[in-house]
């Protein structure tokens, strides 16, 4: 349950793309074509699937406080998250360099489709970002990880899809000169992130009574505190709703 | 220009308007648009942005000779990783409910296109102060677009700037509270950053036709 849980929630509520903007200049620079979206797309699933679950081992054995203690009693009180960047994005890029490697060397095939996004890869947001909300979620295990891991890349994977498929269409239509290209795509995002939002009470379980009051009272609550981001109030609403 | 040649004014001046890192060459979107819903959290990026992108810049300029090319992604995301450490823990020791306003954003300022773009593209092949010129050019050209964004969200979204309420007091109904003026609090939901940056587009383009793309 706890595992169909976050699935849901890091694809739909907590989406990448929608959400938290991550991985947004990939997204608008390789989603004219819905063929290329869809490889990109497979390689950051797959990707993330990898690195989110690598980077908790790292982050549970070696980064956390208190985590060396494996090492012996002496180790106990070394606390190495400063490092947890330079971990994190070494582990990704050491990562996509092996992948790239074992692909081509085993499934020339798949290497062709999706050989030439794997370099872009190593600095996508959506991957690096998926790591590090990994570690400020505390995501407590390691198969959690991977369910998040999946769960984030099938979101980007949606999304990437959805907005090439709609930039094929909108080439038909007669959009303000202006507005053309960049400027039309980031309404259209803006648009569907407004959509992505209704999603935000899908995890509220069938009780109505329960799920509206709280939603309403802890809108109240952040628009007063000012100070969250979005995604806090969406994680926020989701949080009281589950209660 | 005295301090400057024409040649290196236009480094910094270039990506101010028409060759803007966000607008034009849509660079470093990411990190951006998330953390724009307060004014002072966009200052503190674009500030952030500005001395890893700069130094970033003047270091892998001093280095492009020694690079090897195969594993230059490696080199240069170690370079960013390093300085962006600097800026996290600077920010947690000097700010540190900024930090937590910005949390993971910092880091992923290492992923931010625009810095391993202007590597790519320009500090690899030319010396340190034009690097750096450029470094600093493109990250203004980042922060104008971040600060705008984040003026009029949150002017708008919660009626502040930097915290304090130029519109008056909503709950005292002090100044243009009084004649019945609401704030809009979809303005700082994540949907509205894109369709602001959308619209920032949109007028530089109009005022600026040679930019229009062809569909």
């Amino acid at each position: 349950m706890e595992h169909i849980e976050l699935f849901f929630k890091s694809i739909f509520i907590d989406n990448m793309v929608f959400a938290t903007f991550l991985g947004m200049c990939s997204y608008l620079a390789v989603s004219k074509k819905v063929a290329t979206a869809v490889g990109l797309g497979a390689a950051v699933i797959f990707v993330l699937a990898v690195t989110v679950p690598l980077n908790w081992l790292l982050d549970q054995y070696i980064l956390q406080e208190g985590a060396l203690s494996w090492l012996g009693e002496e180790y106990a009180a070394y606390d190495l998250s400063f490092l947890s960047f330079i971990m994190f994005i070494a582990t990704i890029a050491t990562m996509v360099q092996l992948v790239e490697i074992i692909v081509e060397k085993f499934s020339p095939s798949l290497y062709n489709s999706l050989g030439i996004f794997l370099p872009l890869i190593a600095v996508n947001c959506a991957i690096l970002g998926g790591s590090l909300f990994m570690q400020s979620r505390e995501i407590p295990s390691l198969g959690l990880a991977l369910t998040y891991g999946i769960g984030s890349g099938i979101g980007w994977f949606l999304a990437i899809l959805a907005i090439a498929a709609i930039r094929e269409k909108i080439r038909y239509s007669s959009v303000p000169p202006a507005l053309r290209g960049l400027g039309i795509t980031f309404i259209i995002t803006g648009l569907m992130a407004i959509g992505f939002m209704s999603f935000g009470g899908m995890l509220t379980g069938g009780d109505e009574e329960q799920k509206e009051t709280p939603k309403v009272e802890a809108t109240i609550e952040n628009k007063k505190e000012e100070k969250k981001d979005a995604k806090e109030i969406i994680a926020d609403n989701t949080k009281t709703n589950n209660q | 220009m005295g301090l400057l040649s024409k040649k290196d004014a236009a480094l910094i001046t270039d990506p101010l308007a028409d060759n803007n890192p966000i607008t034009i060459q849509v660079l470093g979107i990411c990190s951006a648009l998330a953390i724009t819903a307060e004014l002072k959290a966009s200052i503190v990026m674009a500030v952030s942005v500005l001395f890893v992108l700069g130094l970033g810049n003047v270091v892998i300029s001093l280095m492009r000779n020694i690079i090897p090319s195969k594993i230059r992604i490696i080199v240069q995301l170690i370079v960013v990783a390093t300085l962006v450490i600097i800026v996290d823990l600077v920010l947690k020791a000097f700010a540190y409910e900024l930090s937590k306003t910005l949390s993971v954003f910092v880091g992923l300022i290492i992923t931010n296109c625009i810095i391993m773009g202007r590597f790519e593209a320009f500090a690899l092949g030319n010396g340190p102060w034009k690097s750096f010129l450029d470094g600093v050019g493109n990250s203004l050209g980042y922060g104008v677009i971040l600060i705008a964004v984040g003026f009029f969200r949150e002017l708008l979204g919660s009626g502040t700037l930097l915290g304090y309420k130029v519109l008056g007091d909503p709950i005292e109904k002090t100044g243009l509270y009084a004649i019945g003026y609401e704030n809009n609090g979809f303005m700082l939901l994540s949907p509205m950053a894109l369709i602001v940056v959308g619209i920032i587009i949109w007028i530089q383009r109009s005022r600026n036709t040679a930019l229009i793309e062809e569909n």
